[in-house]
C-alpha cells in the first residue's frame, strides 16, 4: 500500500506535469521554435561555412547545448513560474495546512520541472535530427546528464519561486544569470577555442560542465573532464535541497 | 464513563510580527471535542492569527498548542490530518477545473485516488457543486466560491474544521444553507470552531464563544451564559395603533412603524409592569417577541470597556 506522503507526492507531481500539458501552447512550443531558428541559422546558414569541431560537424556540435539550453531554461522557468503564481494566487495555502511535509511539496515541483525539461529536450532533439544525425555515444551518460542538469535548475527555479515577491523577481535570474552563463557555457563554441584567459574564466562556468558532459554522453568529447562535471552537478544538487528546506522550515517567504 | 477530550488545547499562545505587532498576548483557550465554538472579535483582535497558527501558516512565538492531544510542534503531520480549514479569503488556484482542486486536495492528505473521487461526487452533490465540477474556478459566483472552499476542506473528513468568516459576502439564503449544512456536520460529532462577524450566526449555531480584544481572550463562555450577563432584554411589541405612547415615558421606548415599537427593559423590571402599564395607553397588543442579536449588544459594550 502506499503510504500517505507518496499520495501526496504523485498528487502534486501529476497535477503540475496536467499543468504543464494543458498550457502546451506555452509550456512546449516556445523552445521548439527559439531552437529550431538556432539550427537554421547558426547551424545551416552560418554553420555551413565553418569547418567540423572535435570530428563533428558545427550543426552537430551545437546540438548538446542547444538540447541542454532548452532543459535548464524550461526546468527552471516552470517551477519558478508555477510556484511563484501558486504563492501570488494563495492557492500554496492548500498545500502548507495539508499535512505533506517539505520533501514532498520539494520532490512534486522538482518532479514536474524534470519533466518539462526532459520533454522540451527531447522536442528539440527530435528537430536537431531534421539538421543533422546527431550520434549517442553513451546513453547513461546521456540520461544522467539530462535528469541530474533539469533536477539543478528545477531546484533553482524551486528557491527563486520562494524568494520572489513579485513577478518581476522571477525574470531576474534567468535574464541576467542563467542566460548570460548558458550562452558562455559553450554551447556554441568549444572553450579550448578561447584564448587562454577566457578559458579560465570559462572554467568557473558550471553549465559548461552541464553541456559538456551532455556532449560527451553523445559524442564522447568533452572540453572538461566528466566525473568533474558530475560533481559539480550533484554538489549542486545538495547544496540547493538543503537551503530549500531550511527556508521551508523556517517559512521565509511562506509563512509570517 | 468516556471522558471527552479537548480538540483545541491552546497555552501561553503568544505572536509578534517582525513589524513589532503583538498580534496575541499570553492565550490560554480550549475547546472541547464537539463543541461549536465562535471566536469573536473586531478586525484586527487576533482572531485569524490563531487560526494560521493552527494550521501552520504563521509561527507562534511561545506557547504550546494541542490538536486532540497532539502537540503540533512534535506530531504536526498527525495534527494536521485532523484539521480542515476554511480560509477567509479565496485562496484557490483560479485556473483549475472545481473537481481536481477538491481531488488534489484529498490526495495532500494521503487518501488515494479512488476514494477522492468518491468523496468528491458525494461532497459536491452535498454542496450543490456537482454540475459545476467542470468549470474552472474563477467561472464561479461568491457563494460557490465559498461552498467550493468548504468541500475542499472536508474533503479528508476532519475531526476538526476550522472557518475563518465562512458567511462574509455570503448572501442570506446561501447563509442559512452553510449553517444548516454547518448544524448536520457538528451533529455528527465534528468540532467547529468559527470566527464570524455575524453574531446572530453565534445565537444560534454556537454552543461556546470566546471574545478576543487585542489579542486577549476577554470572554470564554457558553453562549447561553454571555447572553446571560446583559442585563437589559429588547423586546419588539406589535399593537393595532400606537397612540398615547407618552403614558410609558418611564420605559425606553423606540417607535419603528405606526404600528411596532422597540422596549428595552431592565431584567430587574418585570415585563409583567409593563404589561400592566400598556392597557393604561388604550393600544391593543396583538404581538410580542424578544429581538435577536442579542450578543451584538454585549460584545459592542464588552470591546467599549
Amino acid at each position: 500500500m502506499k503510504s500517505k506522503n507518496f499520495i501526496a507526492y504523485l498528487t502534486l507531481s501529476r497535477k503540475e506535469i496536467n499543468r504543464i500539458l494543458r498550457i502546451w501552447p506555452q509550456t512546449l512550443v516556445p523552445s521548439m521554435i527559439t531552437q529550431s531558428l538556432y539550427f537554421i541559422i547558426f547551424g545551416n546558414f552560418i554553420g555551413s561555412r565553418l569547418g567540423d569541431i572535435a570530428g563533428v560537424s558545427y550543426v552537430a556540435f551545437i546540438v548538446p547545448g542547444l538540447v541542454m539550453m532548452s532543459i535548464i531554461n524550461n526546468s527552471y522557468t516552470n517551477v519558478s513560474g508555477s510556484f511563484f503564481s501558486s504563492k501570488f494566487m494563495g492557492s500554496i495555502e492548500e498545500l502548507l495546512v495539508s499535512p505533506a511535509p517539505n520533501w514532498v511539496i520539494i520532490a512534486g515541483y522538482a518532479t514536474a520541472g524534470i519533466f518539462r525539461g526532459i520533454l522540451v529536450g527531447l522536442l528539440v532533439f527530435f528537430i536537431s535530427c531534421l539538421f543533422t544525425r546527431p550520434q549517442i555515444h553513451n546513453i547513461i551518460i546521456v540520461a544522467i546528464f539530462v535528469i541530474l542538469t533539469s533536477a539543478v535548475f528545477s531546484l533553482a527555479g524551486f528557491l527563486n519561486g520562494i524568494l520572489a515577491k513579485k513577478f518581476d523577481d522571477i525574470s531576474i535570474f534567468p535574464t541576467f544569470i542563467l542566460t548570460p552563463l548558458t550562452y558562455l557555457g559553450g554551447v556554441f563554441y568549444s572553450v579550448k577555442s578561447l584564448p587562454a584567459f577566457w578559458q579560465s574564466v570559462s572554467n568557473f562556468n558550471p553549465i559548461l560542465y552541464m553541456i559538456n558532459g551532455f556532449r560527451f554522453g553523445l559524442y564522447g568529447y568533452s572540453d572538461v573532464n566528466i566525473m568533474m562535471s558530475l560533481m559539480i552537478i550533484i554538489f549542486f544538487i545538495i547544496f540547493q535541497i538543503s537551503l530549500i528546506v531550511y527556508i521551508l522550515q523556517k517559512g521565509y517567504g511562506l509563512k509570517s | 464513563m468516556t471522558q471527552i477530550m479537548n480538540a483545541i488545547t491552546i497555552k501561553g499562545l503568544s505572536k509578534t510580527y517582525k513589524n513589532g505587532t503583538q498580534a496575541l498576548k499570553n492565550i490560554d483557550l480550549e475547546i472541547r471535542e464537539g463543541d461549536f465554538f465562535a471566536l469573536l472579535g473586531a478586525n484586527g483582535a487576533g482572531k485569524t492569527t490563531i487560526i494560521n497558527i493552527l494550521t501552520g501558516l504563521v509561527i507562534k512565538s511561545s506557547g504550546n498548542i494541542k490538536i486532540f492531544d497532539m502537540d503540533i510542534d512534535h506530531n504536526h503531520q498527525a495534527a494536521k490530518r485532523l484539521m480542515g480549514v476554511v480560509p477567509q479569503e479565496f485562496n484557490v488556484n483560479v485556473f483549475e477545473r472545481v473537481h481536481d482542486i477538491v481531488v488534489n486536495q484529498a490526495g495532500y492528505y494521503g487518501l488515494n485516488r479512488k476514494q477522492a473521487l468518491d468523496r468528491a461526487e458525494e461532497l459536491l452533490n452535498a454542496m450543490d457543486l456537482w454540475e459545476k465540477r467542470n468549470q474552472v474556478a474563477r467561472e464561479l459566483s461568491g457563494g460557490m466560491k465559498r461552498r467550493l472552499m468548504i468541500t475542499r476542506a472536508l474533503m479528508h473528513q476532519p475531526k476538526l474544521l476550522i472557518l475563518d468568516e465562512p458567511t462574509a459576502s455570503v448572501d442570506v439564503e446561501l447563509r442559512h444553507g452553510m449553517w444548516k449544512y454547518l448544524h448536520r456536520l457538528n451533529d455528527s460529532g465534528s468540532t467547529i470552531l468559527l470566527t464570524t462577524h455575524y453574531l446572530e450566526e453565534v445565537e444560534q449555531m454556537c454552543r461556546t464563544a470566546a471574545i478576543i480584544k487585542e489579542g486577549q481572550i476577554i470572554k470564554n463562555e457558553p453562549v447561553k451564559t454571555l447572553i446571560q450577563l446583559l442585563h437589559l432584554e429588547e423586546y419588539i411589541i406589535t399593537v393595532k395603533k400606537i397612540q398615547n405612547i407618552k403614558k410609558l415615558s418611564q420605559y425606553q421606548i423606540m417607535v419603528i412603524d405606526d404600528h411596532t415599537f422597540e422596549l428595552e427593559i431592565d431584567r430587574e423590571h418585570q415585563l409583567n409592569n409593563f404589561l400592566a402599564d400598556l392597557p393604561k395607553t388604550g393600544m391593543k397588543t396583538t404581538d410580542i417577541r424578544t429581538k435577536g442579536f442579542r450578543l451584538e449588544k454585549l460584545f459592542i459594550n464588552m470591546l467599549k470597556d
